[in-house]
């Protein structure tokens, strides 16, 4: 889905944990997420913690899509 | 024992009737078997008896799909068969079509099993593959011999309702369809059989073979973020508290909208999560660890985007079909173009 956006010429960030699978499928700007079941999130972490890591992520995704890439690239 | 009755479809060319120039003939109907059907009487033996050819041109069926798919079944109709056979088609596109159509069309009008022959890159294959039997062939009639004995020994055995294994052992294209089957072990057992035969570089083979994806030339960057509109999808479904649309929570077959206005915070009062294909425990105590809208308000707040558009939209991905995937995603495209929306951040669960 993220791809067929890109299709469209909309820039997409994909958050996704299953880094292996999203590489597979295709889409061209993968961040990979903390968890399967929290991609942007960590119970284990206080309130603060967790919310600076959700920031971390979500800034990362934003700096994708000001990103020029050429073909399918990971924002580690 | 009783033969069984087979109805054939030939394209112009296989029929006899002529070349491209021939390719726009309309179909039409003879007893008993013509063309290739002679070798495939000789591949059938006792069993099974053509007692009617049907051939169209590959122009006349293509360019009027439905009306003569239509017009096939009703000349295949009177002959009451027991099954039908169409082409091989080998690497012939149109033909190819064809014969795909002519399959889905005989199953679904008649309910009488049909199977086809196509080369694996037969344009066909793609569009066809998941509706209908298609047994591989080459690339040219070469082969035709050796595809119509795979093609018989399938139809024969689909005519007599029995029951079919896995795709590679009955000689066809794997449809994608699943079917429960017991295995002598368990699935942690065999997974690790495969791992240890890989590891000693011995030959093994996949339970779930991993399709093949195309891919997108990425478009050109935001410019600058910090004017653009930014929306959020996500097929984790995230949705409001009731589930108001009633999206499945596995093999989805529809997606949602929902406004974020005046939303800084998805709390667990407000929202859940209904993904039917993960724990979803920690996405409902915050379902911002999901749909980060909470952070996503302060970068707004801050200056570091232009906007966080005023809806969102969502999906289940749980077991969502790929043709219903290209459905929705095809159209959110279109809204999203239409909402002015610059770029995307997609969470996956």
């Amino acid at each position: 889905m993220a791809k067929e956006f890109e299709r469209q010429g909309i820039p997409t960030a994909f958050i996704s944990t299953i880094v292996p699978l999203a590489e597979s499928i295709g889409p061209n700007r993968i961040i990979p997420g903390k968890a399967i079941t929290h991609p942007l999130g960590d119970p284990t972490l206080s309130r603060a913690d967790e919310k600076a890591l959700r920031r971390g992520l979500v800034k990362r995704a934003l700096d994708a899509l000001q990103t020029e890439i050429q073909a399918q690239t990971v924002f580690r | 024992m009783t033969k069984l009755r087979i109805v054939h479809y030939l394209n112009q060319f296989f029929a006899g009737i002529g070349g491209e120039e021939r390719a726009g003939e309309a179909p039409r109907v003879s007893a008993g078997a013509i063309g290739p059907a002679g070798a495939l009487q000789r591949a059938l033996g006792d069993a099974a008896e053509i007692v009617a050819t049907v051939a169209c041109g590959d122009n006349y069926f293509t360019e009027r799909e439905d009306a003569a798919a239509a017009a096939v079944v009703e000349l295949i109709r009177p002959y009451a068969p027991q099954l039908v056979i169409a082409g091989p088609a080998f690497n012939a596109g149109r033909y190819g079509v064809a014969c795909g159509r002519v399959c889905q069309a005989v199953e679904e009008a008649l309910n009488v099993p049909a199977v086809t022959g196509m080369y694996l890159e037969n344009p066909a294959v793609e569009l066809y593959r998941p509706r209908v039997y298609i047994v591989p062939s080459g690339p040219s009639a070469a082969s035709m011999a050796a595809t119509l004995q795979a093609m018989t020994a399938l139809g024969l055995k689909r005519a007599r309702g029995e029951r079919l294994g896995r795709p590679k052992a009955e000689g066809h294209l794997a449809r994608g369809l699943r079917f429960t089957e017991v295995a002598a072990e368990t699935a942690a057992t065999r997974a690790v059989d495969m791992l240890l035969r890989s590891v000693r570089g011995e030959a093994w083979e996949t339970e779930w073979p991993l399709p093949h994806y195309d891919r997108v030339t990425p478009p050109l960057p935001l410019k600058d973020v910090r004017r653009a509109t930014i929306a959020l999808v996500t097929s984790g479904g995230i949705v409001p508290r009731g589930n108001p649309d009633r999206i499945e929570s596995t093999y989805a077959t529809k997606w949602s909208r929902y406004s974020l206005v005046g939303v800084s915070d998805l709390t667990p009062e407000g929202w859940q999560s209904i993904h039917g294909g993960y724990d979803t425990t920690r996405a409902n105590e915050d379902p911002d660890r999901v749909l980060p809208v909470d952070v996503l308000r302060e970068l707004e707040a801050e200056g570091a985007i232009g906007r966080l558009h005023d809806d969102y939209w969502v999906f289940v991905g749980s077991g969502a079909s790929t043709t219903n995937a290209r459905r929705f995603a095809g159209e959110m495209a279109r809204e999203l173009r239409a909402s002015a929306v610059e770029g995307v951040i997609f969470t996956a669960t």
